[in-house]
């Protein structure tokens, strides 16, 4: 039984399993908490080198080309510019600490305030885009897992290799000259009504579909060799109640851990169709902020999507172990 | 099955499994189409890519639409959009292979390194790779862009920075298994030195990891080029880039679509044709898929 369900277990499920074996679950969570700290750090370390790498000066820029000398060294001191690195280090990795992300060399708003005020746009967009991935992605795998080499199989494998290959920036304004401009069903962009969202959740889930019909399929394959399976099938239970009874159940979990990984991409990628669709979120911010040379900005929101990025995914990791009883079961 | 103390051939007639998957030869020609594109540009282009034509534009001065003297359009400040797609494919497919080759190099060698000597190296490696992979690769890409004066040489950096820390991972848990196995422990036995061991004993058996994830990591690279110079942090203008051409049409393309299409098509079969190949490449080598095409 034990052996059986190591083989079909995915990804993170054999670690975590063989981790279970001489510690328990608890100890496992503490040490990916610990983990994930760590990274914060780092991530945090490499966003600060990043500024500390940025030519020119942001006191200067701040202040103006005219203006006197004896202002932009006071913006200096008052930013703290004029200390040690290892001082300004420490001051911004304490300030992170305490939520503040620094303040955007255009306006001086402070940056994580901008980016909370922009976080819904994006997570409802991030959201609609993962939506529309498993709208389609879970129908068509298990479609292509029902009938593995048949042509329906043949046709989603053609589709996933179509979906990752799509330049979503560009699907996009194909999107918007298509469905808003030629056929004009859809705004040309912006914000405001479910039908704003509908090309940019579109464009933005679907290469992801491919990919999760790929994993959907080759875990359903996996799961209906299980013990358990034949088990249902002697039994005499109907087809359909052994497929979403017992082997849809546990199939969907690579999935689910699947979901929490993918929203980190979805963030990168919501940079790119925010742009193209002038969505109002924390990406078409960011990319406002590169053009404006707002340095602060655009590290502020790269260490917020990073940190939120490993928070989901420490998020993930619970969660699969709430799901799955057979973790809970190994605790010594 | 007895282990040899040598070590094993890590692959037998992969040539002949390649040949029988259909995908491979779709995708080879499309792979060789655009290479072929770029090579050629200088001979095929029928004129400069920075040429601003006088007949360029119509008498409104918008982009003219495909005709005879410009097959394929002209943008926004009359240069032919043929041209402009054929020197784009030299600059998108060398940047992306520049940037591949340099990540797949490097991702190799600190996967060997953390692989092999486990221990401070490996935690330090993979602690790394560990913090490059929380970052979303884009807004990597994007923070780096801003501080650093776009430029090409400064994009194949961003591009390497974000791409190789997965492929060391990957080379790390292949050389973990390779590690442990008999001809490895005669080698040793034998007085084999440690860079003698890993460069000719480890790294041919981990090598086809690295091929089939440089074919299919070549087309996400393509993407992410394309992406980073949409966003105007990529390659600079007026150098055209499938990216920046795109960028340019993204206010026009009511007007002008060809703009944005032709450089959209230019992408979508680079990336689909290094897709398929890197898949079939997958397959031929996935020991497997071959079993299965050996019993049916």
């Amino acid at each position: 039984m034990r052996k059986g369900w190591r083989q079909a277990a995915p990804f993170d499920l054999i670690r975590l399993a063989n981790l279970c074996g001489k510690q328990t679950v608890s100890a496992y969570l503490i040490r990916r908490l610990l983990g994930a700290i760590g990274v914060i750090f780092g991530v945090a370390t490499i966003t600060f080198l990043m500024v500390f790498l940025m030519p020119g000066d942001a006191a200067r820029m701040y202040a103006g080309p005219r203006a006197p000398e004896e202002t932009v060294q006071r913006i200096r001191v008052l930013w703290g510019l004029d200390q040690p690195l290892p001082v300004q280090y420490f001051r911004y990795l304490g300030r992170a600490l305490q939520g503040d992300l620094g303040n955007s060399t255009r306006d001086q708003r402070p940056v994580i305030q901008a980016v909370v005020e922009r976080l819904p746009a994006t997570i409802q967009l991030a959201l609609a885009g993962l939506f529309v991935e498993l709208l389609i992605g879970v129908p068509l795998g298990i479609l292509a897992a029902l009938r593995p080499g048949s042509w329906i199989d043949q046709v989603a494998t053609v589709l996933a290799l179509i979906g990752i290959s799509l330049p979503q920036f560009a699907l996009g304004l194909v999107a918007l000259y298509l469905f808003g401009f030629v056929i004009p069903i859809f705004p040309l962009g912006g914000y405001g009504t479910p039908l704003h969202l509908v090309l940019p959740a579109i464009v933005l889930g679907i290469g992801g579909t491919a990919f999760y019909s790929r994993v959907l399929r080759n875990s359903i394959l996996e799961v209906a060799n299980e013990d358990y399976v034949r088990t249902a099938r002697a039994k005499g239970l109907s087809p359909r109640v052994v497929l979403f009874r017992h082997i849809l159940r546990n199939a969907l979990m690579p999935v689910v851990t699947l979901a929490g990984l993918d929203l980190a991409l979805l963030l990168g990628g919501v940079v790119v169709i925010e742009a193209v669709f002038g969505w109002p979120g924390v990406g078409l911010q960011a990319w406002t902020a590169i053009r404006n040379q707002d340095t602060p900005m655009i590290m502020g929101t790269v260490l917020f999507a990073s940190i939120a990025v490993v928070f989901i995914n420490l998020l993930v990791d619970f969660l699969y172990i709430a799901l799955d009883p057979r973790i809970r079961l190994t605790k010594s | 099955m007895v282990e040899l103390s040598s070590p094993p051939k890590p692959q037998n007639g992969f040539w002949a499994q390649l040949r029988r998957i259909p995908r491979a030869w779709i995708g080879g020609a499309l792979v060789l189409f655009m290479v072929l594109c770029a090579a050629l540009a200088p001979v095929l282009s029928p004129a400069d890519p920075l040429i601003q034509f006088r007949d360029g534009l119509s008498q409104m001065g918008t982009p003219l639409p495909p005709d005879q003297k410009f097959p394929l359009g002209t943008d926004h400040l009359g240069r032919d959009m043929l041209s402009r797609m054929l020197y784009g494919a030299q600059v998108s497919l060398a940047v992306s292979f520049i940037a591949n080759l340099t990540a797949a190099v490097f991702g190799t060698l600190i996967g060997l390194l953390a692989g092999y000597y486990s221990g401070v190296i490996d935690w330090v490696l993979m602690r790394i790779t560990d913090v490059l992979l929380a970052f979303p690769a884009i807004l990597l890409a994007l923070g780096l862009g801003s501080v650093l004066r776009p430029s090409i040489p400064v994009v194949i950096l961003i591009l390497t920075i974000i791409t190789w820390p997965a492929l060391a991972r990957l080379v790390r848990s292949q050389v973990l298994t390779v590690r442990e196995r008999t001809f490895i422990e005669s080698a040793r036995a034998v007085g084999a030195k440690d860079r003698y061991i890993i460069f000719r004993h480890i790294l041919p058996q981990i090598i086809t990891v690295t091929v089939v994830w440089a074919t299919l990591s070549f087309a996400s690279t393509v993407l992410v080029e394309s992406s980073l110079s949409f966003l105007g942090v990529g390659v600079p203008l007026p150098t055209a880039s499938w990216g920046n051409m795109i960028a340019e049409g993204q206010s026009r393309y009511r007007i002008a679509p060809w703009m944005i299409l032709v450089p959209t098509a230019a992408i979508l079969i680079t990336t689909l044709g290094f897709n398929l190949l890197g898949d079939a490449v997958r397959d031929a080598l996935d020991p497997r898929t071959s079993q299965r095409q050996k019993a049916s």
